[in-house]
């Protein structure tokens, strides 16, 4: 992760303001900054979102592609993750650089993914054993400001709210094989089930409290991250311990907790703006605003 | 708490406000504004000046995205947004990055990292005498990688690097506080860039546009010793609310000086800390300082 340095007065400071509940920028330890989307940035995709948390700014699009299924899941579709830090986000992330980070992210969206409990492929599906959807998932990170993992999350979801994929008949041809007819009307379009899909909320420990959404001055104070994935009905996906600190099991369940209830209002916060930027979905101002 | 999560479109950004503010203060002169390669003259009268570069062909070509300014037969072009071009006397805050023999490199905003010699800064005990070889071997515990420093411009050479000094007591190493960084541009020169507030802030305004701020006990302390105490709360809030306040100022395109950060200062108690970070209220809040400072002014 491209790391910035801060003095360890700097430290003291940010470190004694989350004790005092009043961090740097003036919030308290569970408040959000503002998140600003919308749905249908880059009009090519079949789906595609832009998510900006103060300076943490990415760019997501979903493009779907017909083919043959995995052998383990013959009736289900596919969802691929791949993670693009741009080298305008941090320098150090020109040629490769950003490579090992993205995997990383990558890595746990599709840990997150994977139930079908929060998303269900299988309608996906086009022929079983033969042709299923495939989603590659896009994702450009444009700007770094801090939680990097929940905004990537939400630009996903947004994305994949966004996503439209063209309507399918199958029908049994004379040879007997199945035939994949593509509906005349473009606009008949199938969306996804994405009602249970989760986000990532970062917990993030500054001194003995628990912080969300840090910004990249506070990621440098925390021990330890705590990375949960968290779908609507409250429900944890999956967690992830960054850094290098650890956790006594008594504040680890404190904080799957409060993940979880942080997540749930999130996703309620999300879903309302989901909806209207659906109305406005291609209308874009542009993603260099 | 957690329970109101702020989403929002980017639709909802209102963007022609901040444009209508911005064209009011940009004079009635029309200005033309550039971007690199765009031929700005063909006559071979003219004089090329910073932000530009002659070609045989095409004549006087700009090298920066920026508005050109004539002086009789000078052609400028100035950038729109530029890195720190830095002066002999400038007040300067920085990040030190890197610990070198016989000096520290510090990152300033600039083209080049600066240059802080070990022979111009002030040692702490603060005796005046040559620096030896320990003096450089315990250069690490006097300032690390991360450490702030506020410093003064020295010399700058031909080829662009600068040496920085902080051979005065108000120089030096920075402890407990919040840095802002801005566009240099935005920064105002004046007499003085050491400001106390009526607020217990102690400012100190660099004209790289890294602004620095901390509350006044901090600033009369030594600059050697580490102070770890805690703020109070009262201080950090104003210490708090002064950095949102400036961040407000700068996305708006309003001078920074200490006169400008007062008034917004005041004009910012109507909302809390963190409402400051809500780009209406900030637009609200920087709409307010320029009516205030037409007025006054």
């Amino acid at each position: 992760m491209a790391n910035l340095a801060v003095s360890d007065s700097e430290k003291t400071f940010i470190i004694h303001g989350v004790e005092d509940n009043l961090r740097c920028d003036g919030r308290g330890c569970l408040d959000y900054r503002h998140i600003e989307l919308e749905l249908g940035a880059a009009p090519n995709c079949s789906g595609s979102s832009h998510v900006r948390i103060a300076n943490t700014d990415v760019l997501v699009g979903i493009k779907a592609e017909i083919a043959a299924p995995d052998h383990a899941a013959p009736d289900r579709g596919r969802i691929e993750f791949f993670v693009d830090l741009t080298a305008n986000a941090d320098p150090e992330f020109e040629g490769t650089g950003g490579d090992e980070l993205g995997q990383q992210i990558a890595g746990a969206l599709a840990e997150a993914y994977v139930s079908k409990r929060f998303l269900d492929l299988s309608s996906l599906c086009i022929v079983k054993n033969q042709q299923v959807w495939v989603l590659f998932v896009d994702i450009l990170i444009l700007e770094l400001g801090g939680s990097l993992y929940d905004a990537v999350s939400i630009a996903v979801k947004a994305a994949l709210y966004d996503l439209r994929i063209p309507k399918l008949t199958v029908s049994i041809g004379e040879d007997g094989k199945p035939e994949i007819e593509v509906s005349d009307d473009p606009h008949t379009q199938e969306p996804l089930a994405i009602a249970n899909v989760p986000c990532f909320v970062t917990l993030s420990k500054i001194g003995s409290q628990f912080v969300v959404d840090v910004s990249q001055e506070e990621a440098e104070c925390s021990t330890v991250n705590m990375c949960c994935a968290i779908a609507p009905n409250g429900r944890m996906a999956t967690t992830m311990k960054t850094g290098v600190g650890s956790l006594h099991p008594d504040s680890l369940i404190e904080a799957l907790q409060l993940a979880q209830e942080i997540g749930v209002a999130l996703h309620k916060a999300l879903h309302k703006q989901f909806v209207k930027a659906q109305e406005l979905s291609g209308r874009t101002n542009g993603f260099l605003l | 708490m957690s329970a109101d999560i702020d989403v929002r479109l980017f639709s909802s950004r209102s963007r022609s406000k901040s444009l209508a503010d911005e064209s009011e203060f940009m004079g009635t002169r029309a200005k033309i504004v550039v971007s690199p390669g765009t031929t700005i003259t063909t006559d071979g009268g003219f004089m090329r000046g910073h932000g530009t570069y002659l070609e045989d062909e095409n004549g006087l070509l700009s090298a920066v995205a920026g508005v050109v300014e004539k002086v009789n037969k000078l052609i400028t072009v100035r950038p729109l947004k530029t890195r720190y071009n830095p002066e002999v006397g400038d007040v300067v805050v920085g990040r030190i990055v890197q610990v070198c023999q016989k000096l520290w490199k510090v990152d300033v905003g600039g083209r080049l990292y600066a240059a802080l010699h070990l022979h111009s800064v002030n040692l702490p005990g603060g005796e005046l005498r040559r620096k030896s070889i320990e003096d450089e071997l315990l250069m690490s515990q006097y300032l690390i990688d991360g450490d702030l420093v506020s410093a003064e411009v020295q010399n700058v050479g031909v080829d662009g690097a600068v040496s920085l000094h902080t051979r005065n007591l108000k120089y030096g190493k920075l402890g407990q506080g919040s840095l802002v960084q801005v566009s240099p541009s935005l920064v105002k020169r004046c007499k003085t860039h050491f400001h106390n507030l009526p607020n217990g802030v102690h400012l100190v305004i660099g004209l790289n546009g890294f602004l620095w701020i901390t509350h006044e006990g901090e600033a009369e302390s030594s600059h050697f010793a580490q102070n770890l105490e805690r703020v109070d709360y009262h201080t950090r809030e104003s210490i708090c609310r002064t950095r949102n306040v400036i961040i407000s100022l700068s996305r708006y395109n309003i001078m920074l000086y200490d006169t400008t950060i007062l008034y917004a200062y005041e004009i910012s108690t109507d909302y809390s800390i963190a409402q400051l970070l809500k780009p209406e209220i900030q637009m609200e809040v920087a709409h307010l300082t320029r009516q205030k400072l037409q007025l006054e002014g």
